[in-house]
């Protein structure tokens, strides 16, 4: 599971002054080979921009998938009964899964898994938003079982056309796995929706907590971010926010609605002329905020990941090998 | 301390500003290429890699990360070092084998013939 990659607004102005250093001749055969939909592979030559965006994006997603597991991973030792605790680890492993895949993705564009991981625990690379969000109840984990990995599904199969031949082949091997955590998770909350009024209550409150982050999820509105144009056309990005964000509404508010729960945003409809969702313009403040570390669980996320880290040093050393030098992994 | 909604996160005692030295060059150890074989008679198929301190090891994660889902007959793991590879560049040396026509079945057309003949033999 995952969101959006997020991008620093003002970052897209300086797009164009950096691709005026690369060579024409081969900025031309690349991007002619990525409308012809071929995939690029890591030793290709590619502009530098088009690196730096692509590792930005699969090491927040790697990111992503390792703190996500943390909100879910609360609930293990107190999910009810013991065939959701064994499907809760199994999920919470495959996330983990997931990041490895992902790092190793990142990985083939030259920054090595040490440097990414001590940007994540450092503070200095984003992961998705919601993870800064706590799971109070056993019906949050939930919630983020079912419509957080439903965002990410989304997300991940339009990623998975992408330009980057070994993040579609990550990805592609990914969302097999998430159909199943999707399941899952909509599995629990229809159970939790036609049980009792106490545990349809848990349920609602925790979807009212979690509807701003799943809003948010996808990333700041086309209307205030405009550094897609070029992540498009390179095939980096493959669907704007704002589509995306329709996409999951389009998919799951009807289902929200067929349980009989409702969705604490009373603007929230489908424009039957424009077939287009309206919705109160989600708190971008808010997003920014949390993205820059002032969320409810920022600080413990990352201490968390620092203490498994620094715990799991001596292992680490006292397998080590004679090998001294690096090489970068193929594909 | 933390104060975790987690109780494994409580027991762990962990202080919020426990600040640590940044990981070293390969403190990640080195990279194994996995090549997975979905059943007995199939070709292995290269699938990804894992970071492992030995063979060993590549081989566990491997198991663990590739053959999660579905079949797995057999795993080899390949220490990314022993790879010796094309490149992507150098593609055109692949590129005279299509002109190479007598090397294909289709290559061959006697049909023509054997029918002209058969109409020979009966004039």
């Amino acid at each position: 599971m995952y969101g959006n990659a997020y991008i620093e607004p003002n970052e897209a102005s300086k797009t164009h002054s950096v691709l005026a250093d690369e060579d024409p001749k081969l900025l031309a055969e690349f991007e002619a080979r990525i409308e012809r939909g071929e995939k690029i592979e890591p030793k290709d030559w590619m502009p530098k921009e088009y690196r730096k965006q692509l590792i930005r994006m699969i090491e927040q997603h790697g990111h992503s998938e390792i703190i996500g597991a943390l909100p879910e991973g609360t609930w293990i030792t107190r999910a009810p009964g013991f065939k959701r605790k064994l499907a809760l680890m199994a999920k919470v492993q495959d996330e983990v899964g997931h990041a490895q895949l992902l790092y190793s993705a990142a990985e083939t564009l030259g920054k090595s898994r040490e440097a990414m991981i001590n940007d994540l625990i450092t503070g200095k690379s984003k992961y998705s938003n919601v993870f800064n969000y706590p799971a109070f109840t056993w019906a949050d984990a939930c919630v983020i079982a079912w419509l957080i990995d439903a965002g990410a599904i989304i997300n991940q199969v339009a990623n998975a056309k992408g330009s980057y031949g070994p993040y579609c082949r990550a990805l592609d091997r990914i969302c097999t796995e998430e159909s199943f955590h999707l399941k899952y998770g909509h599995d629990n909350v229809v159970t939790l929706a036609t049980g009792t009024p106490i545990q349809r209550q848990m349920v609602q409150e925790a979807l009212n907590r979690w509807w701003p982050p799943i809003m948010h999820f996808f990333g700041p509105s086309d209307k205030i971010s405009s550094h897609t144009e070029i992540l498009m056309k390179w095939k980096v990005k493959m669907a704007t926010n704002d589509d995306m964000r329709q996409q999951f509404l389009n998919m799951y508010v009807p289902k929200i609605w067929d349980l009989g729960l409702t969705v604490p945003d009373t603007n929230l409809k489908k424009n039957e002329t424009t077939g287009k969702w309206e919705y109160t313009e989600p708190d971008w403040d808010e997003f920014k905020r949390v993205i820059n570390g002032g969320g409810p669980c920022n600080a413990e996320r990352l201490a968390v990941r620092r203490n498994a880290e620094e715990r799991g040093r001596w292992v680490r050393e006292a397998l080590k090998s004679g090998q001294t030098a690096y090489v970068v992994p193929f594909a | 301390m933390i104060e975790s909604l987690d109780p494994r996160i409580n027991r762990a005692s962990i202080s919020v500003d426990n600040n640590i030295e940044p990981l070293g060059t390969l403190d990640q150890w080195e990279t194994y290429e996995v090549f997975h074989q979905k059943k007995r008679g199939d070709q292995h198929m290269h699938v990804g890699i894992v970071h492992a301190a030995n063979p060993e090891m590549a081989l566990a994660f491997a198991k663990e990360q590739f053959g999660r889902r579905g079949l797995t007959a057999n795993i080899w793991v390949v220490n990314t070092r022993n790879v010796f590879a094309s490149t992507y560049e150098d593609a055109d040396i692949f590129e005279t084998t299509t002109d190479k026509i007598y090397r294909e079945a289709g290559g061959y057309k006697v049909m023509d013939k054997i029918n002209q003949y058969k109409k020979s033999q009966k004039a």
